[in-house]
C-alpha cells in the first residue's frame, strides 16, 4: 500500500445555508467510506483562505488570496491506496466536483534514507 | 449531536438578528457575509473532521470572532450602536460584552425584533414576505426567487432595496415598546399569513410548496410565545396555518397531480395538526374581536370538520365569506363567496354571483376565475361553454399540477358534450373543490400584478 495526499482546492463559499448543509453531509458520508474501507490515514486539516506569501532572496511579503478563488488550497487528507488509480478513482466520490472545486491526487514519497 | 432538517438555514437566521442587533442595522450587509463566512467555515472544517459536540455555540463563536475581527477592523458600528461603541473604546470589556450579549437565550428575542423590523411600514408587502424568508429563513435570493416563481435578478433588486429601507431606518425595531408592538403587529401577521399563502396557493411549480407552510408556522409560534405578540388574531392565525397545513399531505396524490378537496384522502390529513389547529382556534376565542383570521380559521374549519364533503355546511360558509368580505373587501374573497353561493344554491346562482363581483376585472389573469365559471357551467350541462372557460384557465395555469388539473377538466367536458348529444346519461361530476381550494385566501398572486 502507498500513501497519497488529496489536495482540496475552491470551495464553493456562495452556496446557500441549505445547500451547504447538504454538502457537509454529503463529506462526512464521503469520509465515513473512506474510512470503512480502510483507506482514510488522516482526515487532514482544512486551511483558511486568508493570510500571506513570502517570495524570492528578498523575501517580499505579500497577503493572500494569492489566487483564484478556484485555485485556492483550502484543505488535505492523507489516505492509502494500492496505487495511483486507485486513489485516483477514490476521488472521483469527492464532493468537492460537485460544488466547482477541484481535488488533486499526489503520491508521497516515501522517506527512505 | 447530529444537526437536524434545515439545521445550516435556521442558524442563518439565528446568527443574523443575533448580530445585526450587536453591529446596528446599517451593517446588515456586513453581518450577513460574517455569517455567510461562518458556514464556509463550517463546511470546511466539519466536512473533514465531523461536526462539532455543539454545532449551535460553534457557529456562533465562529461568527462572533469574525464579527469582532471586523469590529476592530472598522469600528463604524459604534455610530449605530452606542452602547457597543463606547464599549469598543476599552479592548478588554469588548469580548465580555458581546459575549454577553449574544447569550443563547436572547435569541427568540432578536428573531422578533428582526422580523418586526422587516415589516416595515416603508417595504412593500410582498417586499416583507421576500426579506424575512431571506434573513429570517435562511433562504438564498435564488432560493427566495425560485419559490416565488420570479427572476433572480429581479428579487436580488426587490431584496436589496428592502434591505436599503431597513438599513436606513438606523435602528432595530423595538420590540420592548407595548405600544409600538401592538401597532406593528398586524402587519406582521399579515406578512406571516401571505408566507404560508405563498406556499399554500403560490405558483410554484411544486403546487403545494410545504417548506414555505412549516416556516410560517415556526414564525408564527415564536410570535405567539411573546406576551404581547398572543393576541386572539395570532392565535386565530396559527389556528388557520395548522389547519390548512393538516390537509398539506392529502392535497397531492400518488401521481403527483393536485387532489379536489372532495377527492381527498381525509384519513391522510395530519391529525396532529389538526388537534393542534383546533385548540389555538379556542385560545383565539377570547376578547372581543373577531380578526378576518377568525373568519379563515372558521372556514377551514368547516371544511376540517365534516367525514365526507357532501356534508359541508355552505350555509355557514357563505357566512363566514359574507363576513370576510366586509372586512377585507377584495375579488379573491368575493370570488370565493360566489363559489359557496353556488356550492349552497346551484349553478345558476353561482354564475350570477361571480358576474356580479365588481372588481372581476383583477381577476382576469388568475386561472381559477375562468376555472371557476367552467365548472358551474359544467354542472349546469353547457359543455361547450365550459370547455372554452377551462381551456381560457389552461392559457393561464401557473404550473404542470394546474395544467393537468384543466386539461383533465377539459377531457370531461368533451365526454359530458358527446354523452349528451347521443342522449346518454351523464355522471355528476362530484365536488370539483381543487379550484374553490386553491383560491380561498389567495391574494398574494394579485398583489403582484
Amino acid at each position: 500500500m502507498n500513501d497519497f495526499a488529496f489536495v482540496y482546492r475552491g470551495w464553493d463559499t456562495s452556496a446557500s445555508p441549505e445547500d451547504m448543509q447538504k454538502t457537509v453531509d454529503l463529506w462526512r458520508a464521503w469520509f465515513k467510506d473512506l474510512e470503512a474501507s480502510g483507506h482514510l490515514k488522516d482526515p487532514g486539516l482544512p486551511l483558511d483562505k486568508s493570510g500571506s506569501v513570502i517570495k524570492g532572496t528578498r523575501k517580499l511579503v505579500s497577503d493572500g488570496p494569492f489566487a483564484e478563488a478556484k485555485d485556492v488550497v483550502g484543505g488535505f487528507t492523507l489516505i492509502t491506496a494500492q496505487d495511483l488509480q486507485q486513489a485516483t478513482d477514490l476521488a472521483r466520490g469527492c464532493p468537492i466536483l460537485e460544488s466547482g472545486g477541484s481535488i488533486e491526487v499526489r503520491p508521497v514519497l516515501p522517506l527512505e534514507m | 449531536m447530529q444537526p437536524g432538517e434545515h439545521f445550516f438555514r435556521h442558524e442563518y437566521g439565528r446568527l443574523v438578528a443575533s448580530l445585526t442587533r450587536l453591529f446596528g442595522v446599517h451593517n446588515l450587509d456586513l453581518v450577513e457575509d460574517v455569517v455567510q463566512d461562518a458556514f464556509v467555515r463550517a463546511l470546511e472544517v466539519w466536512g473533514i473532521r465531523g461536526t462539532p459536540a455543539n454545532p449551535s455555540a460553534w457557529l456562533m463563536a465562529t461568527a462572533r470572532n469574525r464579527a469582532l475581527d471586523a469590529l476592530r477592523r472598522q469600528r463604524t458600528a459604534r455610530k449605530f450602536a452606542p452602547e457597543l461603541g463606547r464599549l469598543l473604546d476599552s479592548e478588554g470589556a469588548l469580548a465580555a460584552t458581546v459575549e454577553e450579549l449574544l447569550q443563547p437565550g436572547e435569541f427568540k428575542d432578536d428573531l422578533l425584533r428582526m422580523m418586526f423590523s422587516c415589516c416595515h411600514p416603508s417595504i412593500a408587502e410582498n417586499a416583507q414576505v421576500a426579506l424575512i424568508l431571506h434573513i429570517l429563513c435562511g433562504f438564498s435570493v435564488g432560493e427566495v426567487a425560485s419559490a416565488f416563481v420570479a427572476k433572480p435578478d429581479a428579487m436580488e433588486k426587490r431584496i436589496q432595496r428592502a434591505k436599503q429601507t431597513l438599513a436606513d431606518s438606523k435602528t432595530l425595531f423595538d420590540t420592548r415598546t407595548p405600544r409600538e408592538f401592538t401597532a406593528r403587529l398586524p402587519s406582521v401577521r399579515r406578512a406571516l399569513y401571505l408566507l404560508f399563502n405563498e406556499g399554500y396557493h403560490g405558483a410554484s411549480p411544486a403546487a403545494v410548496n410545504a417548506e414555505l407552510c412549516r416556516e410560517a408556522i415556526r414564525l408564527v409560534t415564536l410570535l405567539l410565545g411573546h406576551p404581547q405578540g398572543a393576541e386572539p388574531a395570532t392565535h386565530a392565525l396559527a389556528a388557520l396555518m395548522c389547519l390548512h397545513a393538516a390537509r398539506l399531505p392529502a392535497r397531492v396524490g400518488p401521481t403527483g397531480d393536485l387532489l379536489a378537496l372532495a377527492h381527498q384522502e381525509r384519513t391522510r390529513w395530519d391529525s396532529g395538526l389538526m388537534g393542534q389547529g383546533l385548540k389555538l382556534l379556542q385560545l383565539s376565542a377570547t376578547g372581543g374581536e373577531l380578526s378576518e383570521y377568525h373568519l379563515e380559521a372558521g372556514i377551514a374549519l368547516e371544511h376540517a370538520r365534516v367525514a365526507r364533503s357532501e356534508d359541508t355546511d355552505w350555509h355557514a360558509i357563505v357566512g363566514l365569506y359574507d363576513a370576510l368580505l366586509l372586512k377585507r373587501p377584495s375579488p379573491i374573497v368575493a370570488l370565493n363567496r360566489a363559489i359557496a353561493i353556488g356550492e349552497r344554491d346551484g349553478a345558476e346562482q353561482g354564475l350570477a354571483a361571480i358576474h356580479a363581483i365588481e372588481a372581476r376585472d383583477c381577476l382576469s389573469i388568475y386561472p381559477f376565475y375562468p376555472a371557476a365559471l367552467g365548472e358551474f357551467e359544467y354542472r349546469r350541462r353547457c359543455f361547450d361553454d365550459a370547455r372554452e372557460y377551462f381551456r381560457a384557465a389552461l392559457a393561464l395555469a401557473r404550473n404542470p399540477m394546474e395544467r393537468r388539473y384543466l386539461q383533465r377538466r377539459m377531457a370531461a367536458c368533451e365526454a359530458g358534450h358527446l354523452a349528451k348529444q347521443s342522449g346518454l346519461a351523464i355522471e355528476p361530476h362530484p365536488y370539483a373543490q381543487m379550484w374553490r381550494d386553491s383560491l380561498d385566501q389567495l391574494e398574494l398572486g394579485l398583489s403582484k400584478l
